[in-house]
């Protein structure tokens, strides 16, 4: 897994709520068998004027210029803004796996979905959650300023915006421990081998028919 | 203390207390389809890793399959090597696989149950968000991503933090025609679609006690869709009598020890829970979406809601956004939209029951000259076989609907089966998000009987009132 420390960059807003997984990388490309080469279909119904289909040259489809991420000010953009609910619906790892892709490694929105908030740390992508009025905050700051960048230290907890304001987020310490260092999940659990096994043991007894 | 059954399922099976107040939880069964395993299955290899315990798997394909001309090879390239590379998979790890042209194969969360491999008391996971499906025998069901999928094949456990408990109790029985389709998009109605992040939501009540073990697939199918990413009901004398005999049940003494052991998979007296949530069963009425999230519900009676009414400025806007892309006026009665597409199917509702109820209501009938295409896709091929051999793949074939093979289809749209931009279909499965079903489809969902009332009225339609003309 990619750590994460820290990161300053270009800021997008994506301003609407229950962002759905379908949206975010849509059921064609699930097809592939890789965990690369995502990105370009980011969004891909909202970015593209045209129907996307696997294996099409990506950089000569007609680009949507409402969509935020199409817009000059956004380009390069490694922080997105959302709101409630994001990361809703299917368990799809390629959502995370297209972020990663795309170059996005920091998500700040007020609610995520559970699979989705998962599957972000077992990637090194950073979901961070703020309260409402501090996200709405940060969406007039972003649509006033072009060049908006935030800076984000996973070490310390902290977002730092352009004028010096710093804001604290809470993430949970294991995964915090395994995000700062890039760790391998399994590695780490494969350490309690024995324990996992004694749980065996003695489920076996218990309920025998779980083994038959 | 009293215990919630979710406590009782997750203290079963905690392996080990991290430091940090997370669990290392042990997981009965795997189930692996060939959307988001092939990337596992590479990582287990470039690693050096063996799978922990081979038994635990189940694999099938079911999203990619198409569901016409089966005897060929399928015909999208892509979709064909990711259902080649779970075959490979299945081979070099000699795994329990029911392959494409296998009449066990289906719908994962169809063939589960079906089959017995998954139990009451398991834990069960799947790269897929519906497992909340299984939760309806009792069990600790929840889909996890890919990487997940990873760790529980090389250590047959996850690192877990305990959700909260949420009850949603669904007092007293439903009206006729009231399905557990209804009554789950009633609940996501009034809770949302984050009501229930953050929980596991327990279904309990009179409502729910009545509905067959189908039907509570059906709402705990639904249950992520109101953010929970288990929904789960106790054991009682039907999810007993449903597993008896299955192919992977346990048999003989262990059967009465199982059977034991399950009694105890309910909630006990006086168990808190975090959140109570109360609906009168009768009360909910057939329920038809609207917009592009689930939440986006009202009874078939109703209109569609105008946002300047929603009282909130956010809310507004995305209920706008929802109009302009479904293509719908606030204000018009649910019963005036006009369908174009007709899908049965999905693991939410193409059981035996879901035929039925669909059949129940096209029998004798047939599909308006209006609808483009209305589809039967059973859940595995079993549910197909049983529904010939019941004669409602004739009711369906003789109204005018297609009778197809098993697997996800239209649900998600993987296969060949989708929508045309700007199409409108009444649809049985459980997202209506933008171009779910198709790039720019447009999707309501219903109940089966609500979708075979709309494939035969040609617009949605209180299927209560077709019924009660036979009656």
């Amino acid at each position: 897994m990619q750590a994460f420390t820290q990161l300053s960059g270009i800021v997008a807003p994506l301003d609407r709520p229950n962002v759905d997984t379908d949206a975010i990388i849509p059921k064609q490309y699930l097809k592939s068998i890789k965990r690369t080469g995502f990105g370009p279909n980011l969004f891909d119904d909202w970015r593209y004027l045209d129907a996307g289909e696997p294996g099409q040259d990506h950089s000569q489809r007609a680009l949507n210029p409402e969509f935020v991420l199409n817009q000059s000010r956004y380009q390069d953009t490694q922080i997105l803004l959302g709101r409630d609910n994001f990361g809703c619906g299917s368990s799809r790892e390629h959502a995370v796996w297209a972020f990663m892709d795309y170059g996005i490694r920091v998500i700040i929105a007020p609610s995520f979905a559970d699979i989705f908030f998962n599957n972000s740390f077992n990637n090194g992508l950073l979901p961070i959650v703020l309260d409402e009025a501090t996200v709405d905050g940060l969406f007039d700051e972003v649509e006033a300023q072009p060049g908006y960048q935030l800076t984000v230290d996973l070490e310390a907890k902290c977002i730092t915006t352009p004028s010096g304001r710093e804001i604290a987020f809470d993430v949970d310490e294991y995964r915090r421990y395994r995000l700062l260092n890039g760790l391998d999940d399994i590695g780490l659990t494969l350490q309690h081998a024995d324990a996992i096994k004694a749980y065996e043991a003695q489920r076996q007894k218990t309920a025998p028919w779980l083994f038959s | 203390m009293a215990k919630t059954l979710y406590d009782k399922l997750w203290e079963q099976h905690v392996v080990r207390v991290n430091d940090d107040g997370t669990a290392l939880l042990y997981i009965d069964r795997h189930l692996v389809h060939e959307v988001t395993s092939p990337q596992a299955f590479e990582g287990l290899r470039l690693a050096g890793r063996e799978l922990w315990r081979r038994e635990s798997i189940v694999a099938v394909p079911d999203h990619n399959v198409p569901t016409t001309d089966r005897d060929q090879a399928i015909a999208d390239p892509v979709s064909r090597l990711q259902v080649e590379t779970l075959n490979d998979n299945a081979s070099d790890f000699n795994l329990t696989f029911f392959k494409m042209n296998d009449v066990r194969q289906g719908i994962v969360h169809v063939i589960g149950p079906e089959q017995g491999a998954t139990l009451p008391g398991m834990t069960i996971v799947c790269g897929d968000s519906h497992t909340s499906t299984h939760g309806a025998m009792g069990a600790l069901a929840f889909g996890i991503g890919t990487s997940q999928v990873e760790h529980v094949m090389a250590t047959q456990t996850l690192v877990m933090q305990k959700s909260k408990n949420m009850r949603v109790t669904i007092e007293g029985s439903v009206g006729a025609g009231v399905t557990a389709k209804d009554i789950v998009l009633a609940i996501i109605g009034e809770i949302g679609t984050a009501g229930g992040t953050g929980y596991t939501i327990e279904f309990a009540g009179q409502g729910i006690r009545d509905l067959s073990m189908e039907g509570r697939m059906t709402v705990c199918n639904m249950a992520i869709e109101g953010g929970a990413r288990a929904g789960i009901i106790a054991v009682d004398e039907k999810t007993i009598d449903y597993f008896k005999g299955r192919p992977f049940a346990p048999k003989g003494e262990q059967w009465e020890r199982a059977v034991e052991a399950w009694r105890d998979l309910k909630s006990d007296e006086g168990a808190v829970f975090d959140r109570e949530i109360v609906i009168q069963g009768r009360g909910i009425a057939p329920q038809v979406t609207w917009g592009t999230s689930p939440e986006m519900v009202v009874p078939v009676s109703d209109r569609v809601p105008n946002p300047a009414e929603a009282g909130d400025e956010v809310k507004a806007s995305g209920m706008q956004k929802a109009l302009d892309y479904m293509g719908l006026t606030a204000g018009t009665p649910i019963e005036e939209i006009a369908v174009d597409k007709v899908f049965i199917g999905s693991c939410t509702n193409s059981r035996i029951e879901d035929l039925r109820a669909a059949a129940e209501v096209a029998k004798g009938r047939k599909v308006a000259g209006n609808i483009a295409l209305a589809m039967v896709v059973p859940g595995s091929g079993l549910v197909k076989k049983q529904a010939e051999e019941e004669g409602l793949d004739t009711v369906f074939l003789e109204a005018g609907f297609e009778w197809r093979e098993p697997g996800c289809s239209m649900c998600l749209a993987m296969n060949a089966d989708r929508l045309e931009p700007g199409e409108r279909c009444a649809s049985t499965s459980n997202r209506n998000f933008e171009s779910r079903q198709g790039l720019n489809g447009r999707t309501h969902l219903v109940s089966p009987a609500m979708a075979a009332a709309a494939a035969v009225t040609g617009h949605f339609t209180d299927v209560r009132q077709l019924t009660a003309q036979e009656a």
